[in-house]
């Protein structure tokens, strides 16, 4: 099969990057290997784990679902991209605080997920907390510190606590 | 000994014992900084993967790489049998303190004959790892199947199919313990309850897979391999051993390691084959297992069957107990670990907790055609748990006590150390009835009696568990590492040191994988030398950097690792009060470290500060008296002396209600209280323990490696092998009491094992408990619905 | 591990896809959401030899009310379905569904159509729509077709839809009036594939079942029609319980598949629990109303 590469033309956390991709190529193998992005990790690349999730066209998605050559035009933001701007850096403290990780590598796919969870929701219980969390998994914690990182970002930011 | 240690430098104003410092690598991890070994591309890096073998027995017949070497961005294809030319000789998965034991001559690529589905039969290197699955499709390999032993209730029997013939019989190995008067006491004993209980097959499912990346210098026979790994210096140990390379000239380096769990503490042939790659084509190679070959490959572990029986009097005292387990491992003893330990483990801890000392065991573990089994997180104890504390709960229903009195007789009371446990292991510092009534108190046990009696009368079955557990933490030399042969340090060591600019520099031979070990060393040496957090950095994962040390296995990181950072601290505190005594022309015992400052003792007057005695130490040396050369630098080691184990204890208690129509579980609440001796740092400490429980709970509700009759994976994806996701934990309480072990002066014992260990005999009890009114009783794990209706008698 | 070499295209508009899928049929596959497509992909168990990209086709998004249906274009991702208020008032039984469908992330990027299309028989939206009788939109060479859902599902990830054709958009019916739904699923986790489920869309009147319809899918080789069952049940009346006979004519409906997530009796329960406990929910919600 001949080896014809696709010309795309994407944002990532803010840059404006263009890049020839094989086909192939996933969105967080693009990431990873072309702009050496690593914070977005590869832990089954077929759909289940979440440790890929990164935000594209302002939602969440996993990484290894979407390839490369679909993002010609598309606003990707990584775990990078969010540190930088600055918007999860209280929900990013506090699972440090929390001691809501411990491998990490996890982390950046929870944190895109419950990013998307505190732009959504003002104040859930607990238990949708865990239910919107659960397309991610981490086999360290046992999910417990990760809750309440989030629950306390959601309840610190309805209170206007920094 | 133990109980009442008290320790100056650790307890005093300053000290960071018992404080929750965050760790310096969750601060990375949280940006997206963590480095990985996946992260790390070194210039001219190819890529491994590899053609699994798909059957569980076959001979080879043929292979045939024409077609994928003659891809243009094929770098090297090899076979099994070039693999073997570059091998000193074939790994053995045997320790000599198994003296018994039997096993086949492995290398670490299959020659000739597969032995289990997923074995590497040819590894293809190309520019990237794309390209090297594209080559791998390119090979062929002619097969012959053999016949295969798929389950180990097969295995034994006379006449069954051989895993090796050379070996004559699948049986690996058997040992029988019988302490006391087990015949004599189950003659006489008021009742009896027995059960047989099965156990499925799971594995470690680190969200990181296997990594690494190797990278040899053929000038100077230099090697360097990043890898995720927990025992980087074992992996340099085994490597040279086995590639026949100059062990000094080998460095590991364990990077972020993304999840181990006993996982990445052995020898698996595609990461020596991806090594020996790199020294084939003086390149750099990197090998990433994906999640597919993670399920075919990774150690797998838990496939026991336990039949049980106990002994117990009309007033509830456990009279005997006798149990015998066939575990199942895979075709080879796992190098160099064995996989033998973990029936050994269940041998030794079933019963454990308790004070009857009539106890028979036998273990007997088969092959198998399946993937090697060998050690995860709580080798053997969730099983031996499980079958204990079932019985515990058997033999109260039998007297009629609840099931906390029934433990609250039997447990070993805790002014009773040291003594032996009727298995004949030695334990000491242990609390037994402190935790238990902690417990009670924590789950507000009477209440929750109530509540689950009230919802009962309106058809609603919920359970209360409660399981008590011993769990055998950083082993020492004189068991089965070191005396049983293995290059494994039970022993480890710290480096600690002064700078010229003061600050401290902590280097350790056990290993962070996120458990926050550096945070613990962190926290052991600013207390000890009085010193800011932030004065001190702790290196490790590296073995040009640190010294030599066994890393982190069998819950030993803080117990074995902290011990001997303590001590080196101490010893630079000794050395530097000398020093600056010296130059303020003080009694070195007058003086004291503050906060990095050389203070007078009971004033706390800043006298000289520690970055100015650094730079005299290191630089104006002259202003010393020559009797006094200033070392700087100071390495302890630790190790347990007489002592298997540092042996913890604890007691679980789980809630759960279980709908009898669609036999599903759903965990409502679960406590933990453990004893761990002296907790550094509570937060890391509690994380672990409930980290821990939810891998036991994945085990005791879903997760399972399912096999079929030719030994075929039939659920090797994250899609059919569940795991635990949030929706479905409950939240977990966890308390600790604190009785220092008397084998070293900082008093910690392990307490990463201690949720995992015993959270499916918990769950299972609870389980039990719910379910009991309805006439059902499951003895099987993981408990999936139809197992549940199944005990109901629902279909 | 990694896809296997394919050409990947992204049309411009439907015409050019279907001119695609005509000229290179078997060797293609169409790439909507990718949620079920790319994994395959990924484990190389699918090595199309083109890849068609339909996400920039905006004929085939969104939901718009129609006299008496709604019309969700195939595109249509699941978040939007789910966040539609056209979606809650006229289908509530898509409403109750969706929640199940697996984890935000894969609501965010799968569609509707693609749910359709591939027709797992473990998924909730086949089901959802062969329990309303939807009209599923299908255009080819041929031109543009509408089929039934009772003709649309033929066996495992097997439709009606030809290799040359695209499914556009599916019709759902508007709730009549006095109808009420439910929907039970069984997934040993929130957001995994059904073992089991139902779903049921019923007209009940002083608690006597006066039309009913109950699908049910995860245990069977594709979404199935109750029949049996449901003949049993028309005409009956609820008072707390429901003779067990009447459950075990779903034993005539239903051959469940036995496989590593559980045997053939034990989804047959299943069924007949979640059959009990659809009614019920179902009853419940006409006294409700």
């Amino acid at each position: 099969m001949e080896d014809e590469k696709i010309q795309i033309a994407l944002r990532v956390n803010g840059e404006q990057i263009t890049a020839s991709v094989e086909a192939r190529t996933h969105l967080v193998d693009f990431l990873r290997s072309e702009l050496e992005l690593t914070g977005s990790h590869l832990g089954c690349e077929h759909g289940i784990c979440g440790a890929c999730s990164v935000r594209l066209d302002g939602v969440v998605v996993r990484g290894c679902l979407v390839l490369a050559a679909q993002c010609d035009g598309a606003e990707v933001t990584t775990i990078e991209g969010l540190t930088e701007s600055g918007e999860i850096s209280d929900l990013q403290e506090r699972f440090v605080n929390r001691n809501a990780l411990q491998c990490g590598f996890c982390t950046p796919g929870m944190l895109m997920t419950a990013a998307e969870l505190l732009e959504r929701k003002k104040s859930v219980p607990r238990e949708e907390i865990r239910e919107f969390m659960s397309g991610n998994f981490c086999r360290c914690t046992g999910y417990h510190a990760i809750i309440d990182a989030i629950e306390e970002t959601m309840n610190d930011r309805r209170s206007g606590v920094q | 000994m133990g109980g009442e240690t008290t320790i100056g430098p650790l307890d005093r104003q300053h000290s960071y014992v018992g404080r929750n410092l965050p760790r310096e690598k969750a601060k990375r991890a949280v940006k997206g900084r963590g480095r990985y070994t996946d992260d790390i591309t070194l210039p001219r890096t190819v890529h491994a993967a590899f053609v699994r073998s798909p059957y569980a027995h076959a001979n080879i017949c043929e292979i045939n790489i024409e077609k994928a070497i003659a891809h243009p961005e094929v770098v090297l294809v090899m076979t099994g049998s070039e693999m073997r030319e570059m091998c000193t000789g074939p790994w053995l998965g045997t320790l000599s303190v198994f003296e018994t034991m039997k096993t086949a001559p492995q290398y670490p690529m299959a020659v000739d004959r597969v032995c289990w589905q997923g074995e590497p039969v040819v590894m293809v290197v190309a520019e990237s790892r794309a390209v090297a699955e594209d080559a791998a499709e390119l090979v062929s390999v002619v097969y012959e199947e053999l016949p295969v032993v798929a389950h180990k209730e097969d295995a034994l029997e006379p006449g069954a199919n051989l895993v090796h013939k050379e070996l004559n019989e699948n049986l690996a190995y058997e040992k029988v313990i019988d302490n006391g008067d087990v015949g004599k006491a189950f003659d006489e004993a008021d009742h009896i309850v027995e059960g047989v209980f099965k156990f499925g097959r799971h594995t470690a499912v680190s969200l990181e897979t296997r990594a690494l990346l190797a990278s040899y210098e053929k000038d100077t026979e230099e090697l360097t391999i990043y890898t995720s790994s927990q025992t980087p210096h074992m992996i340099q140990a085994i490597i040279a051993k086995t590639l026949g390379l100059p062990e000094h000239k080998c460095r590991v380096v364990a990077p972020f390691v993304g999840g181990s769990f006993g996982l990445k503490i052995h020898s698996f042939g595609d990461e020596f084959a991806a090594t020996a790659a790199s020294i084939k084509l003086g390149r750099p190679v990197k090998f990433i297992a994906d999640r597919l070959e993670s399920f075919l490959t990774d150690i797998h572990a838990r496939e026991n069957k336990v039949a049980g029986k106990m002994a117990i009097s009309d007033e509830g005292k456990i009279q005997a107990l006798e149990i015998d387990i066939l575990s199942g491992v895979g075709a080879y003893s796992q190098y160099p670990r064995t996989s033998v330990f973990e029936a050994n483990q269940i041998l030794n801890i079933t019963g454990g907790p308790y004070k009857h000392q009539n106890y028979k065991a036998r273990m007997r573990v088969a092959y198998m055609h399946k993937v090697p089994t060998s050690q995860y997180r709580a080798v053997g104890h969730p099983i031996g748990n499980s079958v204990g504390e079932a019985l515990v709960d058997m033999a109260a229903e039998k007297v009629g006590l609840d099931p906390i009195e029934i433990r609250r007789r039997n447990v070993m009371e805790d002014d009773s150390y040291p003594r032996k446990t009727a298995s004949g292991i030695e334990v000491a510092d242990m609390s037994h009835q402190a935790c238990l009534e902690t417990l009670v108190e924590r789950m507000c046990y009477k209440e929750l009696l109530a509540e689950r009696d009230a919802r009962r009368e309106k058809g609603i079955y919920r359970g209360i568990g409660i399981a008590a557990f011993i769990k055998g933490t950083a082993p020492g030399p004189a068991g089965y590492y070191g005396a049983g042969g293995a290059p494994i340090a039970s022993q480890d060591a710290a480096t600690v040191k002064i700078e010229p600019s003061g600050n401290i520099i902590c280097s350790v031979g056990v290993t962070d994988q996120g458990q926050g070990v550096d945070t613990v060393m962190q926290q052991i040496t600013a207390s000890v030398l009085g010193v800011p957090d932030e004065m001190v950095r702790v290196i490790e994962g590296d073995t040009d950097a640190t010294p030599y040390g066994g890393g982190t296995y069998a819950s030993r990181a803080t117990a074995i690792g902290g011990e001997a950072t303590y001590q080196a601290a101490l010893a630079l505190r000794a050395e530097l009060l000398v020093i600056a005594g010296a130059l303020l022309q003080a009694n070195p015992e007058q003086i004291d470290i503050l906060n990095g400052n050389i203070v007078d003792a009971g004033t706390d007057n800043i006298r000289i500060s520690l970055s100015e005695l650094g730079r005299i130490a290191h630089f104006q040396v002259a202003q010393l008296p020559n009797e006094i050369e200033p070392q700087l630098s100071h390495t302890k080691r630790f190790r347990l002396r007489d002592a298997l184990y540092i042996f913890t204890n604890g007691i679980q208690g789980a809630y759960v209600e279980v709908d009898p129509d669609t036999g599903f579980i759903t965990l409502l609440n679960h406590w933990v209280v453990e004893d761990c001796g002296r907790v550094i740092n509570p937060i890391l400490a509690d994380e672990q323990v409930r980290g821990g429980c939810v891998q036991g709970i994945g085990g005791a509700l879903y997760e399972h490696c399912i096999y079929d009759d030719q030994a075929q994976l039939l659920n090797g994806s994250l899609v059919d092998y569940i795991v635990p996701m949030a929706s479905e934990m409950p939240d977990i309480d966890v308390a600790h009491v604190q009785t220092h072990t008397g084998v070293s002066e900082l008093g910690s014992k392990g307490v990463g094992e201690s949720g995992t260990g015993a959270a499916p005999a918990v769950v299972m009890n609870a389980v039990n408990d719910a379910i009991t009114p309805l006439g059902g009783r499951v003895f099987e794990q993981p408990m999936t619905p139809e197992v549940i209706l199944k005990a109901l008698g629902k279909i | 591990m990694k896809a296997p070499k394919f050409r990947f295209i992204k049309p411009q508009s439907l015409s050019e896809a279907i001119g695609l899928l005509s000229e290179f049929e078997d060797e293609a596959r169409i790439l909507a959401g990718g949620q079920s497509l790319i994994p395959t992909l990924n484990m190389r168990l699918s090595q199309p030899e083109v890849v068609i990209d339909i996400n920039k086709l905006d004929e085939l998004k969104g939901i718009s009310l129609e006299t008496d249906h709604v019309r969700i274009g195939a595109m249509t991702r699941h978040v939007e379905v789910m966040g539609s208020a056209l979606v809650n008032e006229n289908l509530p039984l898509i409403a109750e569904a969706l929640p199940y469908v697996a984890h935000v992330a894969v609501r965010n990027r799968g569609t509707f159509g693609g749910s359709i299309a591939l027709a797992d028989p473990a998924a909730e939206l086949p089901a959802c729509i062969l329990a309303l009788q939807a009209e599923i939109v299908l255009e080819g060479p041929q031109g543009r077709r509408k089929v039934d859902a009772d003709d649309f599902f033929h066996g495992l990830y097997d439709t009606a839809m030809r290799p040359d054709e695209i499914l556009t958009e599916v019709l759902l019916p508007l709730a009549k009036p006095g109808e009420v739904f439910s929907f039970m699923e069984l997934s040993r986790r929130k957001g995994d594939y059904a073992q089991a489920g139902v779903a049921c869309r019923a007209l009940i009147s002083s608690k006597t079942f006066e039309n009913i319809r109950l699908v049910y899918f995860g245990s069977e080789l594709k979404p199935t029609v109750g029949e049996n069952v449901i003949r049993a049940l028309e005409g009956q009346t609820w008072s707390g319980d429901i003779d067990e006979k009447i459950f075990s004519q779903l034993e005539d409906d239903l051959d469940p598949i036995d496989n590593l997530h559980g045997s053939a009796a034990l989804k047959m329960h299943w069924q007949k629990v979640l059959t009990k406990r659809a009614i019920a929910a179902a009853v419940e919600k006409t006294e409700l109303v």
